[in-house]
């Protein structure tokens, strides 16, 4: 092989996984317009504004999805981990201290950063399988929500209003839940693209033997990809509990499957090793434009998780026929 | 001679102290109700455990993990092993625990259903928290005073198979048959499962698709204060109107503001209260579970057993009680 057809395939490659998050963007794009010619109040800033809203929590928990899911592992506590630092922030107001909101949100993060470091330490050093080891500690964040909380829930009225304004207020005109989702889109954008760890989650996923010859530390990589995925869900938290005003024991019971279908729509591999938080965002998008668009057009409450199972289908295999038409084109460019 | 009568003696001694717990053995209450962590049934709870108290009895409080009739079906399973003298239910699905409730009847334990029914097989009787009827027209009649009994207006009720909503949801739809709604159009009905999320969305959904909205009834808790929430969000609050059934602890933020302007509720303390005096007059034998039999409700007073809408028996608590700005502060620590 020459040397300008290695660097074409390389192009290529890249190519490839820009393509992935075209045809997602396409695939976006042809819901948006197909639901539109059926109820044109959908295509509204105001609604979108919503739809952005309401995909901010998911799109947030999902960067630390998607890190594990790329080391080849899967965090099933990412629901219970959330509820859990939301009730205990919710408690701490209902004891009447008023913490500042700010202060909250950072307190939610350090016990989420507590809670995903138990889940590294089960992983790396219980050498307990991922998906057992957060299994485990799904069941177990739950449940110390119930002990924690009595069983009861925390409401609004029991809230300070600067803290139910979190989720409501705005930073230079852009509202909170976006800001946030934007500024942690972009430090891991440049953290898994630029720096040294992040380019050693991508190597850790993509071969374990080969990264350990390489001498990557593969048990910090692992560590530190679940506690990066607790201080997220901790974060997010305390942005559910502000944004519904509520923070109930059965919070975001079943949230992790949201997470891993927006990973999965967004172009990550589940065997590990690519991913790109790019596409991680337009999928968390294109679940909150699915269900905000069954919602406005009235589907019938029967069909609605029937369709949405079917547009997650859809949009993954259409994705896997761009890939498989790509991939014929690598191999036949670099048999040239 | 004197051994053998010692030995007589001794062994009917003996006998006695194994007979005498079984004798003198208090009835165990088991309460399993529709999930865990759910203010309301907490409130229940307490209920059951003042009566219980005041009864001399034994209380179990069960509830599955998530709001699923498979959770409830185990719990009862565990509790007929456990040879429990009676059962208070309130059911995920009216049908889905008539087998295993039949199971517990069969082995003589009581059942008596209250908040959520079950099927007339699947209990002896039904602690209805108010008239059905009665619940679901009023929550059309304090959403017309507040619309000025005109303009559109949606429900958006917890799951689609939940026995009470539908039941009231149908109620609402007779009263608003009544001439003087007539200009009140019902143009949805959505559900939110019960879910904070999905009902926020909900609420979403039908701001979006109906601009001409005037008023939601929410009938379940988690609904109604998610749809208040999204109205806030909106910017909509006073815009539409909104009342229904709800905790007055998890509504007093928006009742207080105006988001809401009433909503009705039973007491689910008192819920849990009768239920557990009715299955004690059951267990006892002072009541034989006939219709016109007055049951004795300790601080309720008395209730009578009526025939129930599903040919069943049933006894009901009373009128819904509404919450408002007059009221609310007081209501909103209790429940």
């Amino acid at each position: 092989m020459s040397r300008t057809a290695r660097d074409k395939t390389k192009f290529t490659l890249t190519n490839l996984s820009v393509r992935r998050e075209t045809s997602l963007l396409l695939f976006t794009l042809a819901v948006i317009l197909g639901v539109t010619l059926h109820s044109p109040r959908f295509l509204s800033w105001g609604n979108f504004h919503s739809i952005f809203l309401d995909s901010a929590i998911v799109a947030i928990a999902s960067i630390g999805q998607m890190m594990v899911v790329m080391t080849g592992g899967i965090d099933l506590s990412v629901g219970s981990g959330l509820a859990l630092s939301g009730m205990l922030v919710g408690l701490i107001y209902k004891a009447g201290i008023a913490l500042n909101p700010y202060l909250a949100l950072l307190l939610g993060g350090l016990i989420g950063l507590g809670l995903g470091s138990i889940n590294g330490v089960l992983v790396v050093n219980g050498k307990i399988p991922p998906i057992i080891a957060t299994l485990g500690t799904m069941s177990i964040y739950r449940g110390l929500i119930f002990l924690a909380s009595d069983g009861q829930w925390v409401s609004a009225h029991e809230m300070p209003s600067s803290f139910i304004h979190l989720a409501r207020g705005t930073i230079l005109g852009i509202p909170n839940l976006l800001f946030i989702a934007g500024l942690f889109y972009l430090i891991f954008y440049f953290f898994l693209s630029h720096s040294k760890t992040g380019r050693e989650v991508y190597a850790v996923g993509g071969n374990l033997e080969a990264a350990k010859v390489a001498g990557i530390n593969t048990d910090k990589i692992n560590r530190i990809v679940y506690s990066v995925t607790g201080l997220l869900y901790g974060l997010c938290g305390v942005l559910w509990v502000s944004r519904f005003a509520s923070a109930q024991p059965d919070t975001a019971t079943g949230f992790e499957f949201s997470t891993v279908t927006a990973i999965v729509l967004g172009g990550v591999s589940v065997a590990g090793g690519t991913g790109q938080v790019t596409g991680v965002l337009l999928g968390a998008l294109l679940i909150s434009i699915i269900e905000n668009a069954l919602n406005v057009t009235q589907t019938n409450p029967f069909w609605k998780l029937a369709i949405q199972g079917i547009v997650i289908l859809v949009a993954v295999s259409m994705d896997g026929i761009v890939r498989r038409r790509q991939g014929t084109k690598v191999v036949r460019e670099e048999q040239l | 001679m004197s051994r053998k009568r010692l030995l007589v003696v001794g062994v009917l001694l003996v006998a006695l102290v194994f007979a005498l717990p079984a004798y003198a053995r208090d009835f165990t209450i088991a309460m399993v109700v529709k999930g865990a962590g759910n203010p309301f049934f907490e409130a229940c709870r307490k209920g059951g455990e003042e009566a219980t108290g005041e009864l001399g009895l034994n209380f179990i409080f069960q509830a599955p993990a998530t709001p699923t009739s498979e959770g409830q079906i185990e719990l009862i399973d565990a509790l007929i092993a456990q040879q429990v003298d009676a059962i208070l239910v309130s059911a995920n699905d009216p049908d889905a625990l008539v087998p295993m409730l039949r199971r517990a009847m069969d082995r003589g334990i009581i059942v008596v259903a209250f908040d959520s029914g079950v099927a007339p097989a699947g209990r002896h009787l039904f602690l209805n928290q108010a008239d059905m009827e009665l619940i679901g027209r009023i929550q059309v009649q304090m959403l017309a005073e507040m619309i000025d009994g005109e303009g559109e207006i949606a429900i958006l009720s917890a799951t689609s198979t939940m026995a009470n909503q539908n039941t009231w949801i149908q109620w609402m739809q007779e009263e608003l048959k009544e001439p003087e709604y007539a200009k009140m159009d019902l143009v949805a009905i959505v559900y939110g499962d019960d879910l904070r999320e999905k009902s926020y969305n909900e609420a979403l959904g039908l701001f979006r698709s109906r601009p001409n909205l005037k008023g939601i009834i929410s009938p379940t808790t988690v609904g109604l204060a998610a749809t208040a929430r999204a109205l806030e969000d909106q910017g909509l609050s006073g815009k539409i109107a909104l009342t229904g059934l709800g905790l007055p602890s998890e509504m007093a933020e928006y009742i207080r503001n105006g988001t809401s302007e009433a909503i009705a509720l039973w007491n689910p303390i008192d819920l849990g209260y009768v239920s557990t005096y009715m299955a004690h007059g059951l267990l006892t034998g002072t009541l034989k579970g006939e219709i016109g039999e007055v049951v004795n409700v300790g601080r309720m007073g008395e209730r009578t057993i009526t025939e129930a809408a599903d040919g069943g028996l049933e006894v009901v608590l009373g009128a819904p009680f509404v919450f408002d700005i007059d009221n609310i502060d007081e209501w909103a620590d209790v429940y």
